[in-house]
């Protein structure tokens, strides 16, 4: 592996080092007309034949570095070489060289699989004679073969990720960019995705610089450079940056009876002490403050006994970032948790009314002759928080939009309140409140335009209308003016979250609300939905972030339209038995098993059918 | 050096084939760059027309007389009008009032005493709502009604007086049965042309802006130069084929001579097309928004080549102003070349002359949208 | 009561938001109402069938006086320019061919003497083709030309034709052209507005926000339908003004007339508009729909070539067209001053075709998802 690497790097060019970046400034104008620095004077060093991480929240800029690599963007201050070019100057000599690929992949989704890889073989200039070799591999590795005559523009998620990596390795490039290849992709084709990376690695030396907000995938890098706002907050080794926090981390479980997401809301609504704290498997991990000691957070813990664990790269992270946004004393900072909800008392709701709101039975969609949907049913409880699992096209957003009554169901009943929707007339709609996947939103209206034409169209005017308006602004600390479209990620989100409980519903339905966020806004989003779920809202999510999971009372898991597993956290977590371990690896124990199950009865089925034909 | 150029030709054989994909699978681009094309031939050839035939014309004889009689009968006799004799003037108004009648004729009653002293006037009235019409009406009426006296005096049965009379006999060359659709099939060459170049390859550039293909794209050892060449190949391919669907519709159909080489045609059209082709590209590439740039595309292209062109409203007849601004329009050198080749025949200095223009046309706009998709985002 | 009152009030809201959506892009504001500026006045200047330079060339081999003042007649009409005086007949190819002259007249050597002896004198007009429109009405000018030559001659049989043309006076094209403008502008944009506004909510996600609010897809509809009816009232009055103060066209019926006749029109495009956008999957399909539609709207609505020399077929496929009518109703209010009983046969079609494309699209909303 080092020699074929000494061999493409000759010992000219600078070391072992494919990129090299000094004082790099890049300044964008800000949707207020102000400029702003995107990047502000960055200096880092990326060795060749590694995995390199760049780890940081929404606007780290994570994106504008990747595209400065390929030559894309000019730096605005700085130096920044890649391969030994400038990438000023020498752009296409880079482009000639590395692999890149975007975060929307650039595919295009009207040419087949194969169509694509074989425009950029061919722009590429990879040689016919190892053509078909490297595609049967690639095919092979992503597990595509089977699909390659149909167009990328049909494939889910997951698989166009994989076919924009594959359109990448059509040859050995001397440098790979990923930017946030596993951005809206589930557990399993996540999973894959890394398997890939690593496979090419291990075979080819190659050198490889990924931008990502999961810390799992940073865990498994050579080196990582977390970025926040434009700025280089801390560089090494996974393990060097672990060693940040150690004797910071500890797990506790609640107290009996007493949800998991109650301590966490406790303990991350204590900032100045607690710099983080996440339900998992049953109880709640968290870090503290270095500066406070763990027994200045027994009123906290109340009669849960913390005790230590091991470090993890995401409690690194999450120090480096609460630091990081304390020195910059920053008044708007996404990771507040929303303040305005108040606090009732766990025990209130904490039982569940045995009520339910939500009854499907047999639910049943079919698009032609796929079956999207097939005989699903279950039941949510009033004031509960139900969560929709499953891998992309698992038929989660074909459900939900069943129960919101955007879609008729093609047999099965549904009942959402007491009716069902599609059919209901005005007045029950108005019970409910929808948070579409996209964040739905008029792009060109300010942050109060759209909330006062979402809550007049709920029937809200006048003064109710203008106090709730206050009230709701204030809550998600939202600003009025602001245009929505060009607002940050984390803040579409809230005024997506905002726009959706305009008229108080009682009902709540989120389509994956937390995808493509980082993990610090994902961490006040949850905030709020315990705390709406504390004051009786029902809530219905869908998510592939597995961890999320654990702050729902009960939950789905969905795959090909069937009904895997429904119970607690925990229950759920059970049933994967020894695999489950965490909400992550009991969900890809399950799918994998139901499909492995599904391949075993079909082999069974044409054995039976063999065996009956040679009778 | 000859690796780096098989790398060019393998890159835009590549690009190419893409292109063509994305083309042939886009069912919308099709049916403007085909479909729209067929329903503008048909409706120009069938639908549209200037001429005026049958128009129907009420008659109002005050007073019978063998003048006026003759002069009706003169009316009638014109294959363009269609008499329809009226009682009365009220009835008569009515009808032209109700668009039944598109003028009336009016023989006054002393009409034969005032032929006799060499000074009858006849009352026309025209409805002046289509103005072409009637102008039109009128100069047909006017023939119809001289035609009538010419005979009468042939005949000696009016007074001619001693003067003799100036006759215009008229030919009109390249269109000799003045038909309308002579010249709008011709035309309509330069507006599918525009159509498929402009508007269809308008979407082209900023469609991969929207859908962030084209970042993925620039980081390969593709050249700016070859995206715009690729992208221009399948739609001068789809420009050609409209090409020869107008001509042979034009030929077959509409039984419009082609008498100017087709070698001409063919050299002009490509040129033309090749010219509206890198605007569409100019275009899109400067909006990167495919909504912005289809509007910006019909008004810069499409709306000239339909007003300003000379392809229905003659060039002549306008103001100064937009005389020269319809000079800047790659159109109207078009225009004028192709309704020469169509209807004149080849006039080689006027087809070099224009292929020449539309040429530096041509080579400003490639360095224009060469610029357009630098390889840079910000 | 409240019940109305909150339905109306839902429907408002949607109003606004729809229009700040609008207005509130730059873009927006320059795309909606520059082109209407634009387009009128490059209508009303060039889109012009009146003959006022026309170039020709003469072939004199008469040489007399009554062949100059022939000439002097034809060029006193101010219509005509003389660009070239022949001296033989092969070099009248020339001149025509090159399109330096549209014409050429050819006043043969006997012509005086015939003349004097009474008999008809022949005068040769060759007329360039290339556009037979001008062709013709110059050929009618030059007719006219002649008449009056004979008039005063003492010739012509002593019948002269007194013109008078109904609502048009001096019969310029302008004035054809300009009021129809007033239709025929406002319905390109509002068609591709309504088009969008569907097909654009779609493609954000904001329609599925938009159908589980409390509103039903007839509120939506009527919601989303008003204000481009708006923007395309606001754009016609542009074009009304600019016809009435820039280009001087008198208004000869009634204002509001007009208006009514024009919201009956704009209904129908926006209906057409609305169900091509429910059945569009995403803005460029919208786009391009809008465009296949509207050049035969446009070309079929009898604003530049009667529909009268349609053939039968084609005359029949206009009763669908809303612009057929709202062209007709606007220029008989306008030029001929037309009341409600002359033009109500004009509002029925306009009124089927909204009656049946405006619950089409409110259906479609519902049904054509997934």
């Amino acid at each position: 592996m080092n020699t074929a690497h000494a061999a493409r790097f000759g010992p000219s060019e600078e070391g072992a080092f494919v990129v090299r970046a000094e004082g790099l400034c890049k300044r964008f104008t800000g949707p207020d007309g102000k400029p702003f620095d995107a990047l502000g004077g960055v200096s880092f060093e990326v060795a060749a034949g590694r995995l390199t991480a760049l780890v940081g929240p929404d606007g780290a800029g994570k994106t504008t570095l990747m595209r400065l690599m390929a030559g894309l963007l000019h730096p605005d201050g700085g130096s920044l070489s890649v391969l030994g070019h400038d990438t000023r100057r020498e752009a296409q000599a880079i482009q000639n060289r590395i692999s890149y690929m975007p975060q929307r992949f650039g595919l295009y989704e009207d040419l087949s699989i194969q169509e694509n890889l074989d425009l950029y073989a061919d722009l590429h200039g990879v040689d016919r004679a190892i053509r078909a070799a490297r595609f049967a591999r690639l095919l092979e590795m992503t597990d595509l073969a089977r699909f390659t005559a149909r167009p990328a523009g049909q494939l889910s998620g997951g698989m166009k990720q994989k076919l924009g990596l594959a359109c990448t390795l059509v040859r050995v490039p001397d440098l790979l960019l990923l930017d946030e290849p596993s951005v809206g992709v589930d557990p399993l084709s996540r999973r894959d995705l890394w398997e890939i990376i690593a496979q090419m690695i291990a075979e080819e030396g190659l050198s490889v610089v990924v931008s990502t907000a999961y810390m799992d995938e940073a865990e498994r890098c050579d080196r990582v450079h977390v970025f926040n706002k434009g700025e280089q907050l801390a560089e090494g080794t996974p393990d060097e940056l672990r060693r940040r926090v150690r004797g910071l981390t500890y797990v506790a479980p609640p107290a009996k009876d007493e949800p998991a997401r109650d301590l966490q809301a406790r303990l991350i609504d204590a900032p100045e002490r607690v710099v983080d704290a996440v339900p998992s498997g049953g109880e709640v991990r968290f870090i503290r403050r270095p500066e406070c000691a763990l027994d200045t957070l027994g009123d906290l813990l109340g009669a849960s006994p913390a005790s230590a664990r091991p470090e993890e790269l995401e409690d690194a992270f999450m120090l480096l970032l609460r630091e990081h946004e304390t020195r910059r004393a920053d008044e708007a900072d996404a990771a507040r948790p929303a303040s305005g909800l108040t606090m009732e008392s766990a025990t209130h709701f904490g039982a569940q009314d045995p009520q339910s709101v939500i009854v499907v039975r047999d639910l049943v969609r079919t698009f032609g002759d796929f079956t999207a949907v097939a005989s699903t049913s279950f039941d949510v409880r009033r004031g509960e928080i139900f969560g929709l699992l499953g891998p992309n096209g698992a038929g989660k957003t074909t459900t939900f939009r069943m129960l919101c009554g955007l879609l008729p169901a093609s047999s099965g009943h549904l009942e959402v309140a007491g009716v069902n929707l599609r059919k209901a007339r005005a007045e029950a709609r108005k019970r409910i409140g929808y948070v579409a996947q996209k964040f739905a939103l008029y792009a060109n209206l300010s942050v109060r335009e759209n909330l006062e034409f979402f809550g007049g169209a709920y029937g809200l005017r006048g003064r109710a209308l203008r106090a709730r308006i206050h009230a709701i602004e204030a809550q998600f600390e939202l600003e009025p003016a602001a245009q929505s479209g060009t607002l940050p990620h984390g803040y579409k989100q809230r005024l997506a979250m905002a726009a959706g409980l305009i008229h108080e519903p009682r009902i709540l339905f989120l389509d994956e609300p937390t995808s493509g966020i980082d993990p610090l806004a994902r961490r006040a989003f949850w905030r709020t939905i315990t705390a709406l779920s504390q004051s009786g809202v029902t809530i219905i999510i869908t998510t592939h972030f597995m961890e999320e999971a654990e702050y729902c009372d009960r939950i789905a898991i969905q795959d090909a339209g069937k009904l895997l597993a429904l119970g607690t956290p925990r229950e759920v977590r059970a049933k994967a038995g020894d695999a489950g371990r965490d909400m992550n690896s009991a969900f890809i124990a399950i799918v994998e098993q139901s499909r492995r199950e599904k391949a075993e009865a079909l082999e069974q089925r044409r054995a039976g059918e063999r065996a009956e034909s040679v009778a | 050096m000859s690796a780096s150029a098989s790398g060019f030709r393998v890159r835009i054989v590549a690009l190419v084939r893409k292109e063509m994909r994305q083309m042939l699978r886009d069912r919308s681009n099709l049916l403007v760059g085909f479909l729209l094309p067929v329903a503008l031939i048909l409706l120009f050839g069938y639908g549209l027309s200037f001429d005026v035939k049958n128009a129907p014309v009420a008659i109002v004889t005050d007073q019978p007389s063998l003048g006026a009689r003759e002069l009706v009968a003169g009316i009638e006799g014109s294959a363009y009008l269609s008499a329809r004799p009226v009682a009365t003037m009220a009835q008569a108004e009515d009808l032209l009032g109700s668009g039944k009648v598109d003028a009336i004729v009016r023989i006054p009653v002393d009409f034969a005493r005032r032929e006799g002293q060499g000074h009858a006037p006849v009352q026309l009235i025209l409805n002046g709502i289509d103005s072409v019409t009637a102008s039109t009406l009128e100069a047909y009426i006017a023939g119809a009604v001289s035609k009538a006296l010419a005979h009468r005096m042939d005949r000696g049965q009016a007074t001619g007086g001693e003067a003799g009379q100036v006759e215009i006999v008229q030919r009109i060359w390249f269109n000799e049965t003045s038909n309308s659709t002579w010249y709008l099939v011709p035309g309509l060459v330069v507006l599918i042309m525009t159509l498929v170049g402009a508007f269809l390859t308008s979407l082209l550039v900023a469609r991969e802006w929207e859908r962030g293909t084209l970042e993925s794209l620039f980081v390969t050892p593709v050249r700016p130069l070859e995206i715009v060449l690729a992208k221009l190949v399948p739609y001068v391919l789809v420009g050609l084929i409209d090409l020869a669907m107008c001509l042979v519709a034009a030929r077959l159909l509409f039984d419009v001579p082609i008498r100017g080489s087709l070698f001409a045609v063919l050299l002009s059209s490509t040129m033309y097309l090749i010219v509206s082709l890198l605007l569409g590209l100019f275009i899109s590439g400067t909006t990167r928004n495919q909504f912005a740039a289809s509007q910006v595309a019909l008004l810069t292209s499409f709306m000239p080549a339909m007003m300003l062109s000379g392809f229905v409203f003659d060039l002549r007849n306008v103001p100064v102003g937009v005389q020269i601004a319809a000079q800047i329009v790659p159109a109207t050198h078009f225009m004028a070349v192709i309704k020469t080749l169509f209807l004149a025949g080849t006039d080689w200095a006027m087809v070099m002359r224009s292929v020449l223009i539309l040429g530096g046309y041509a080579l400003v706009l490639t360095v224009l949208t060469r610029r357009t998709v630098r390889k840079r985002l910000d | 009561m409240d019940r109305i009152l909150s339905v109306l009030f839902m429907i408002l809201t949607l109003i606004r938001k729809e229009l700040l959506a609008i207005f509130k892009d730059p873009a927006n504001r320059i795309v909606l109402f520059a082109p209407a500026f634009v387009q009128t006045l490059l209508f009303g200047y060039a889109a012009s069938f009146d003959l006022t330079n026309v170039p020709y060339a003469v072939l004199d081999q008469s040489r007399s006086a009554a062949s100059s003042e022939l000439l002097a007649h034809l060029d006193g009409t101010g219509v005509f320019r003389r660009t070239a005086t022949l001296t033989t007949p092969d070099q009248i190819a020339g001149v025509i061919d090159g399109g330096s002259a549209l014409m050429a007249i050819s006043i043969p050597a006997d012509f005086a003497d015939r003349l004097a002896q009474g008999r008809s004198a022949p005068v040769q007009l060759i007329l360039d083709g290339r556009n037979s429109t001008t062709a013709g009405s110059a050929s009618g000018y030059v007719a006219s030309v002649a008449t009056a030559f004979n008039a005063r001659h003492g010739g012509g049989g002593g019948v002269t034709l007194v013109r008078r043309a109904w609502y048009n006076p001096n019969l310029q094209s302008r004035w054809q052209i300009v009021p129809a403008m007033v239709a025929t502008l406002s319905m390109l944009q509002t068609l591709l507005l309504a088009a969008l506004s569907v097909a654009r909510e779609r493609e954000q996600g904001t329609f599925d926000q938009l159908l589980v609010t409390p509103l039903t897809p007839l509120q939506i509809l009527i919601g989303k339908s008003i204000p481009s009816i708006m923007v395309g009232m606001l754009q016609s009055t542009i074009v009304l003004m600019i016809s009435l103060f820039w280009f001087h066209i008198p208004m000869s019926g009634s204002v509001a007339l007009l208006y009514l006749g024009l919201v009956t029109f704009t209904g129908a495009s926006v209906g057409i508009g609305m169900s091509l956008s429910a059945l569009a999957l995403n803005m460029q399909q919208a786009m391009l729909y809008t465009f296949l539609l509207i050049m035969p709207l446009t070309l079929l609505s009898g604003l530049i070539t009667p529909i009268r020399n349609m053939p039968q077929v084609l005359q029949i496929a206009t009763y669908v067209n809303p612009l057929r009518f709202g062209v007709d109703l606007v220029r008989r209010v306008y030029l001929e001053g037309a009341g409600l009983g002359d033009i109500y046969p004009d509002f029925l079609p306009m009124f089927a075709v909204a009656a049946v494309t405006l619950p089409l699209a409110g259906w479609l909303f519902r049904h054509r998802l997934a």
